[in-house]
């Protein structure tokens, strides 16, 4: 439990530390545009296959489990829709994002540390939290909100390709359950939840990354537990926000 | 000039240094000799800061380094210039962009300015047509060049160098030291540096300070250091028996 709250209380000395105001805008923007590259348009392609074939399985397996004929017959549209809005795409991909974007911003901190580079930013009197940290966790709250929207619209259409290649549901059927009762809160849940998370992925992990000690092995440690508790962290607040938005 | 007074460093239980005392003049090469594990390190990171004494006082130049806040003891770094032991240049910077960065993050120059001013460091420690590349590209002792480079972008008062001669070959060795040296009188700062290359020690060292068990145990020049019967010392610089007959023939 005391190492719960040793942790706890230097993950929010570390974020005082990052939200001070930058040393220079232009260097802050310039690493700004770097971690927007690094965290959201590296991770285009591998969130756009997910969120097309995920889409695509939800639908099939919609149409699968809807035999009764008391359901409606555009519900599997419904069920994709409401699966990738609700769920799919701001808790799985964050998850997702998790293991790719968080083992590496924890990677490359660690490296930093262990190599003296972060000794040698505060040598030279600049804030290392605030030059390293800040524009990472502002560059994942800026873009992952916008790979989850993307990831909903993909998977919305990985259904629709779906009812085209495997004609267990009608198009016009689908395209009908895709419109019906559309709850545009959703979308707001949704992109609360993301920027939350994204929130949550690029500071602890950088936590893990900024507090590794040692040498290469630390490095990999500190990766591992970056990912895993991002992870539980997600998790816990997966449900305290859905809990207090959708109650 | 810095002035260290009884600084003491304690991890757990394990008593890092005990009461050093020093006075490290400017224009001069200081450096701090020992054991591995005898304490040089922490010693150079309670120094600049890096690690936070539990007693003593160290003072730059008349100002108090252990009672400063933050923002004041960020302000006296920018006076400071380090060399760390594997250079600890930002990977994903030139060579240039490594020099120029505390140019960049601190001054108001512009990106011709700054290039010039890097250029100019670089050639000082004889660094020339590498400017491109990056520190994955270069040699160790290019490494060591560089990471001089950066540190006197700012002209800086005081210069550490932690073990600038580790990983080196002798001769690339002489050349970083002849270089720090070279620094240090040009630009009248105060160079700490923390070495356990007795090659160093005898060629630019201009006082020689031993610590033994996280304590300071000696202080003398060269001349001093040649003539000493400290038996702890004695033991540190002539460890063969081989050095030993040699000592014993000198006398």
């Amino acid at each position: 439990m005391i190492n719960i709250l040793t942790h706890l209380g230097a993950y929010f000395l570390m974020l005082r530390k990052a939200f001070t105001k930058p040393e220079k805008m232009k260097i802050f923007f310039k690493r700004l545009s770097v971690e927007i590259e690094l965290i959201g348009v590296d991770s285009l392609a591998l969130v756009s296959i997910l969120s097309l074939f995920m889409g695509a399985v939800i639908l099939i397996q919609s149409a699968y489990n809807f035999e009764n004929p008391l359901i409606p017959s555009y519900a599997e549209g419904v069920a994709t829709r409401d699966s990738m809005l609700l769920e799919f795409s701001p808790t799985i991909i964050s998850l997702i994002l998790v293991g790719k974007v968080g083992s590496s911003i924890a990677s490359e901190l660690g490296t930093m540390r262990v190599t003296e580079q972060v000794d040698a930013l505060q040598i030279m009197g600049v804030n290392p939290v605030n030059h390293l940290v800040l524009p990472k966790i502002v560059a994942g709250v800026l873009i992952i909100p916008f790979l989850i929207l993307m990831s909903m619209f993909l998977g919305i259409v990985g259904g629709f390709l779906a009812t085209l290649i495997t004609e267990s549901v009608s198009t016009t059927k689908y395209i009908y359950g895709i419109r019906y009762g559309f709850e545009p809160y959703y979308v707001v849940y949704a992109l609360t939840k993301a920027s939350v998370f994204a929130f949550i992925l690029t500071s602890v992990s950088s936590y893990h990354g900024y507090n590794a000690k040692g040498g290469a092995l630390e490095v990999g440690r500190s990766s591992t537990k970056a990912v895993v508790y991002s992870t539980i962290v997600i998790i816990l607040f997966n449900l305290i926000l859905t809990k207090l938005l959708l109650n | 000039m810095i002035e260290i007074g009884n600084i003491s460093k304690v991890f757990g239980d394990r008593k890092i240094l005990s009461e050093v005392s020093m006075y490290l003049e400017t224009g001069k090469v200081n450096m701090i000799i020992g054991q591995s594990g005898a304490g040089k390190s922490v010693f150079l990171k309670c120094l600049v800061g890096l690690v936070e004494t539990d007693a003593g006082e160290i003072w730059y130049d008349g100002r108090n380094f252990t009672d400063m806040d933050y923002e004041k003891k960020k302000e006296l770094r920018r006076e400071i210039g380090m060399l760390f032991q594997g250079g600890a240049l930002f990977d994903s910077l030139t060579v240039e962009e490594n020099v120029a960065f505390p140019l960049e993050m601190f001054t108001k120059m512009t990106k011709a300015e700054r290039e010039e001013r890097a250029n100019f460091c670089l050639k000082r420690v004889n660094l020339t047509n590498s400017n491109k590349l990056f520190p994955d590209e270069i040699s160790g002792g290019m490494k060591k060049r560089v990471a001089i480079a950066r540190a006197i972008a700012m002209n800086p008062k005081y210069l550490f160098c932690d073990e600038p001669n580790s990983g080196l070959d002798p001769q690339t060795s002489i050349v970083i030291d002849n270089l720090i040296r070279e620094i240090t009188l040009e630009y009248n700062m105060t160079t700490v540096v923390i070495s356990h290359d007795m090659n160093s020690v005898m060629e630019i060292s201009d006082n020689i300070f031993f610590i033994f068990s996280g304590q300071k145990w000696w202080e003398g020049t060269r001349a001093d250091l040649l003539k000493s019967e400290n038996k702890e010392l004695c033991d540190f610089v002539y460890p063969s028996s081989f050095m030993k007959e040699y000592k014993k023939r000198q006398h």
